[in-house]
């Protein structure tokens, strides 16, 4: 129990993404108004972009760019020192992608939005799906 | 649906909680995600693309043909929000009453905007062109780009906006940006290389001392740059479409 209470704490930073990632997840399927189910979306995106940057962080490492841009380098004298030295720059090149397409979707919701509202005048979905099925 | 969302949630947050104490440490650097490629390219990058930021050698060299298609996610956002808003006036024959002129624009907002936009402008050239040496690159170059007009359009209106930047121009310029990428790309093909082997190009840049190696860096920076023109002018284009239902006469 103690063991597991240790893991558990010093891995909070999936904690933290463990909760954005259900408040996300809670409000995709319970709200009614479509604006509020686009807001989780967006939350849950943040929740697994957090997720993706923590694995790349290594202790003691600096931001992947080398040579010059920060003046405290160390000097690496071999090359599992280098790597070492630096954050995994690939989960950040995935996530640069991935809110790309995050602002991509959420634009594309949005206009769904409008359209929805512009046809059936609500955008409540117990309010939509009873004129659907009048 | 309270309750089964709620249930649904605590059941995958405890699914997750077990899982969580199998995963790697914070900060550990032997977790599995920092063992292998992301290794290659830290080691590599600057020997072989002359560039030292890795996230910019990685994205637009190594992973390119995502970048790529990244690019083209964008364009295809921006068209399908255009399509959905916009209704056909031909059938409607729907009379766009212009809002009347507001004359009691805010002279402070607007004031600061006229003063920050050029400066955001500036900002985001540097932060396009200096991509490969620092954080920066062409989607976050290109969306400050982007930003700079939304907050004219918030301050203004989008009219005055849509007078300086044509929809029909940011429509093809963001064409024209996916079709930078894809050109730098496709001259690689002609100069006998593979699709975005920008070492390539060292065969015509080679006049101006361009090694194959620094022609990577140089290919990166084309590139970034298409991606950056793509990006503003979706970003833009989106704003209007939306903020408008897709009328583009009066915005917020």
């Amino acid at each position: 129990m103690r063991e597991l209470f240790g893991t558990v704490i010093g891995e909070y930073n999936y904690w933290a993404f463990l909760i954005l990632l259900l408040i996300g997840l809670h409000a995709m399927i319970s709200k009614n108004n479509l604006v509020k189910k686009v807001i989780g979306m967006s939350i849950f995106q943040s929740a697994i972009i957090l997720y993706y940057v923590s694995t790349g962080y290594k202790k003691g490492s600096t931001i992947p760019i080398m040579a010059h841009g920060h003046g405290t380098e160390p000097i690496h004298e071999t090359a599992g020192q280098m790597v070492a030295g630096f954050v995994n720059p690939l989960p950040h090149v995935l996530m640069l992608t991935a809110i790309v397409v995050g602002v991509s979707t959420l634009g594309v919701a949005l206009a769904l939005i409008q359209k929805i509202y512009r046809v059936y005048g609500t955008i409540e979905e117990d309010e939509i799906l009873e004129k659907i099925t009048e | 649906m309270k309750l089964v969302s709620l249930l649904v949630t605590l059941l995958l947050g405890a699914l997750l909680l077990t899982a969580a104490a199998d995963f790697p440490s914070w900060g550990d650097p032997h977790s599995p995600a920092s063992l292998h490629v992301s290794d290659y390219y830290i080691e590599n990058s600057l020997e072989q693309t002359a560039v030292p930021n890795f996230v910019t050698s990685i994205l637009a060299d190594y992973r390119g043909y995502d970048t790529m298609f990244e690019t083209t996610v964008i364009f295809c956002a921006g068209l399908t929000v255009l399509t959905l808003l916009r209704r056909s006036h031909r059938k409607e024959k729907k009379v766009v009453t212009p809002r009347p002129n507001r004359e009691d624009q805010d002279l402070i907002l607007t004031s600061a905007a006229r003063m920050i936009a050029p400066m955001m402008q500036i900002f985001a050239l540097y932060v396009v062109a200096h991509g490969h040496h620092s954080p920066g690159g062409g989607f976050q170059g290109g969306v400050i780009l982007g930003a700079s007009f939304i907050l004219l359009a918030l301050s203004y209106d989008l009219q005055t906006v849509l007078g300086r930047l044509k929809e029909r121009v940011a429509l093809i310029m963001s064409g024209i940006g996916v079709a930078i990428y894809a050109g730098i790309g496709a001259g690689c093909l002609l100069l006998g290389g593979n699709f975005l082997d920008y070492g390539v190009w060292s065969k015509v840049l080679g006049v101006f001392g361009v090694t194959p190696v620094t022609a990577r860096s140089h290919g990166m920076l084309g590139v970034e740059i298409g991606v950056a023109i793509t990006v503003m002018y979706i970003m833009f284009s989106l704003y209007a479409d939306l903020s408008s239902g897709g009328e583009m006469d009066e915005g917020l």
